[in-house]
């Protein structure tokens, strides 16, 4: 397939300008996989704070109005599925 | 909600961006008199005219912040602009490469397209300081609206004083398009259509990035027990609202 898509292929003159148009490529490239990694590490870090926070929810210090926040937000932004190892929330997904 | 309908989004970037490699390499002919090289224009003309593009809507975002002083006007405003910036400095690179491979030079500066390019650039790279300078969020918020609806009023004079120059050394590809064979056309509007959905798709992740992080911010407070939501620190970005979460106390930094 690979090898029929190239023999079709006009010839490409990669000897002269080749190298420049593989840069340009290349640069458009190198910038989504900079954004990709950038969201890669935001999004490490947001997990990262979401276990903190599920912990400090089952603490039995946490008080209802913790509770209560955390049965909020899951309404709002998140589908209720049950997390390992964790029960899951009240009146999530109602 | 941000991340609505992000998936779709993001799978339509990749096959556009797919199909216009496809067309790029495979379809569109070779260019008469630079050859494989005016391949480069199928990036870097959709980079710049994305990236103008971008400008222009920041400060039509801008516009919508002033009037109804709703925060999340001024944050698609902030991730327009930040995105455009991004795509801006791509295009420096990419035009700066095709001058090295057709004219020799990575830079010339008597050509009135790229100086002009380079200055809308530098222009709003002094956006992020400006909001960094300003630490009062409300205060930052209307100073760089108004910073992006002058700078955004400032790209399509711009671009029409360059048009109107004497001086013709840059290729056109915009205005004679009508002159490009069918298969040029083609390719390089489904670059720039790709392209297009590739800077929408980047937004979309931003803000739906910050919202996250900002519903998990206002979690933490509500769980933390704190009365008064802690300082945010200096921060160019503006503080998005979460949904779904009442708004901090008046006085506290969001």
């Amino acid at each position: 397939m690979t090898g029929r898509l190239i023999a079709a292929a006009p010839a490409l003159p990669l000897h002269t300008a080749g190298k420049y148009v593989a840069g340009a490529f290349v640069v458009l490239f190198a910038l989504v996989l900079v954004y990709l990694a950038i969201m890669a590490i935001r999004l490490s870090r947001i997990e990262r704070e979401l276990g903190e926070l599920l912990e400090l929810s089952e603490r039995p210090d946490s008080g209802a109005g913790a509770g209560a926040a955390i049965r909020t937000v899951t309404r709002e932004s998140t589908p209720a599925y049950p997390i390992e190892g964790h029960p899951p929330l009240q009146g999530a997904g109602k | 909600m941000y991340g609505k309908g992000l998936r779709a989004l993001s799978i339509s970037t990749v096959v556009a961006m797919t199909v216009a490699l496809g067309l790029v390499f495979f379809y569109a002919p070779l260019e008469a008199e630079q050859g494989f090289l005016q391949k480069i224009f199928y990036v870097h003309v959709p980079l710049a005219i994305v990236s103008l593009s971008g400008f222009v809507i920041g400060g039509l975002l801008a516009i919508a912040h002033l009037r109804t002083r709703d925060p999340r006007w001024d944050m698609r405003s902030y991730v327009a602009i930040h995105m455009s910036l991004i795509f801006g400095l791509a295009t420096l690179i990419t035009g700066s490469i095709w001058a090295k491979g057709s004219w020799g030079h990575w830079w010339v500066w008597n050509e009135p397209t790229l100086v002009s390019f380079l200055i809308v650039f530098l222009l709003y790279a002094t956006y992020q300081p400006l909001r960094f300078a300003i630490e009062d969020p409300e205060r930052q918020s209307r100073y760089a609206s108004v910073f992006a609806v002058t700078a955004g009023a400032f790209v399509p004079l711009n671009f029409i004083a360059v048009r109107a120059s004497t001086a013709y050394l840059h290729p056109r590809v915009l205005g004679s398009t009508s002159n490009l064979p069918g298969s040029m056309a083609l390719t390089f509007v489904v670059s720039l259509a790709a392209i297009a959905l590739l800077f929408a798709t980047l937004c979309k992740y931003e803000l739906t990035a910050k919202h996250t992080r900002a519903q998990v911010r206002a979690l933490r407070r509500r769980l933390g027990g704190e009365a008064r939501p802690s300082p945010r620190g200096r921060s160019a970005a503006p503080a998005a609202p979460p949904a779904g979460i009442a708004a901090p106390a008046p006085g506290g930094a969001p």
